[in-house]
């Protein structure tokens, strides 16, 4: 059964010189507990999609459903990750991830809070760091805090807009492994934005590949590797041959027709 | 050896004014009718001991309850005007047109719409002239707030109310905080201009009013020099208030 479905999505945003379509005919299928990473040229109108998977923002035009409902808010089960790990300074990493659990169970009392916020921090390797400011971690520890935030109150949905795209190569990889880590864990569906091929192949099931702005579903490629991956698996032929398709796939997308 | 730094550092650079203002005067032999030394200044503080208590007490409440109302009042403009583009267009030319009008001005005015209620009137000039900084710091917190931090909350289907309390307001504070050390010395400047000014006046104001009248030069410089140090205070104050409330805010030394 698929958790999301967008179905013949359209949208655009006002501007001044009348409205720009962002989104043309999108539609998109994610059976539950897969993960699907989504590619696309720069502009072309993925951080729309996540905010419309959110329930933040309403098509103009199609349906966006998601756990056997159509999506007209926002709603408790989605948590979303972003490139800025937008940590609230204020807070100490410990109650940065607690944060949702006020929003979403009120009730739920402080050690069941902080039971379940220690046990991510420990699983993404933040264990003695929870107690710190965010402003005295490293760029990747930041995004590892954010990505706990961001499941701790056990989202049936994950959403992650270019959660990596501001690490440096090393620091990508190594949250990359901590995110297929995540997966095993934990119960989420996940949406992932990205500009990186070698990313959307490493943790998607499947990668949608969208056209030039407004986009529309391009291409779906279904990732046939096996789920324990290591970093090693991108430079198989495999890996190497649905990179090559994906690559293919954004040239199209970009209009751009000369070889590579 | 930090803690001597810390408060030798700051000690020794008083000695060396107190000596070069002494020096000063000494070297252009200026007499106490021209320039008060601060060796002059022990013996005016003495001589008017009770009126500085009674005068300094009467500057310092009006103007703390003057800072009082400024936060509030500038608090509100600015959570209105940071959370509304209406508002902020319609309010910020109208705010920015009345900072600009010297608040000198403004004394016999409010003076004479208010005749005689001289506490009233003090508190007044100190809130209008110290409530500027206070709602152009909050507004534009609150307006310049990434959306990605409203929508971590948003996403989650919180209360404008939520995000507000837990994100927005939280913030904003260190630039509320960094008003409001602007706003100490404004408020005393407010309370002073009508302390001044208005006849029969009450407070510091007053007092260096008649020395200015007696040619009591001492007792002017003492008036200031304890102007000087009831806003020390003041701004400690705040500042240890910034360090609880939004300590958070400054970088870890490295």
């Amino acid at each position: 059964m698929n958790l999301i479905e967008t179905k013949g999505v359209h949208h655009a945003y006002e501007t001044p010189m009348g409205p720009l379509p962002v989104l043309a005919g999108l539609d998109l299928a994610i059976p539950e507990s897969s993960f699907c990473a989504v590619v696309g040229p720069s502009g072309c109108g993925k951080s729309t999609l996540t905010r419309l998977i959110a329930g933040l923002l309403i098509p103009d035009e199609g349906e966006v459903w998601l756990d056997g409902a159509q999506v007209k808010s926002p709603r408790k089960t989605v948590g979303m990750a972003f490139q800025n790990p937008v940590l609230l300074e204020w807070r100490t990493i410990l109650e940065n991830v607690i944060l949702p659990l006020e929003i979403v169970a009120p009730g739920m009392p402080r050690k069941q809070r902080v039971d379940r916020a220690m046990e991510l921090l420990d699983m993404v390797g933040l264990t003695g760091f929870e107690n710190k400011r965010p402003s005295e971690l490293s760029g990747g520890m930041r995004q590892r805090a954010s990505l706990c935030r961001s499941i701790v109150h056990k989202p049936r949905v994950l959403i992650m807009d270019e959660p990596f795209g501001a690490l440096d190569a090393f620091t990508r990889e190594d949250l990359w492994q901590t995110m297929r880590d995540l997966r095993a864990a934990e119960p989420f569906t996940g949406v992932l934005i990205t500009h990186d091929l070698r990313e959307s192949v490493f943790l998607g099931d499947q990668v949608v590949v969208l056209s030039d702005r407004p986009a529309r579903t391009q291409h779906v490629l279904d990732v046939t590797l096996p789920a324990d991956r290591t970093l090693d698996i991108l430079y198989t032929p495999e890996a190497g041959e649905m990179l090559h398709e994906l690559r293919d796939q954004i040239r199209i997308a970009q209009n751009r027709n000369e070889a590579a | 050896m930090n803690t001597l730094k810390k408060v030798g550092v700051p000690i020794v650079s008083i000695v060396i004014f107190l000596l070069f203002w002494e020096g000063l005067v000494w070297i252009n032999d200026w007499p106490k009718y021209k320039m008060a030394a601060p060796s002059d200044l022990p013996d005016a503080f003495w001589k008017f001991r009770w009126l500085f208590l009674e005068m300094g007490w009467q500057t310092l409440w009006r103007t703390v309850i003057g800072l009082v109302l400024a936060v509030l009042v500038g608090g509100a403009l600015g959570m209105i005007m940071g959370l509304s583009q209406i508002f902020r267009g319609a309010l910020y030319p109208l705010l920015v047109g009345f900072n600009a009008i010297p608040k000198a001005t403004l004394v016999p005015v409010i003076a004479l719409i208010f005749i005689g209620q001289h506490d009233f009137n003090t508190v007044l000039m100190a809130v209008m002239i110290s409530f500027f900084p206070i709602a152009v710091s909050v507004s534009i917190g609150l307006s310049t707030l990434e959306p990605e931090y409203r929508d971590i909350l948003r996403a989650l289907g919180a209360s404008r109310f939520t995000i507000f309390r837990k994100i927005a307001l939280p913030k904003t504070l260190p630039e509320f905080f960094g008003a409001l050390k602007v706003s100490v010395t404004l408020a005393f400047i407010g309370t002073n201009l009508v302390e001044i000014v208005s006849p029969h006046g009450r407070g510091l104001g007053a007092l260096f009013k008649s020395g200015e009248i007696n040619g009591n030069y001492p007792l002017m410089f003492a008036v200031l020099i304890a102007l000087a140090i009831l806003g020390i205070v003041l701004y400690y104050l705040v500042v240890i208030f910034e360090k609880i409330f939004a300590g958070w805010a400054e970088r870890p030394q490295t």
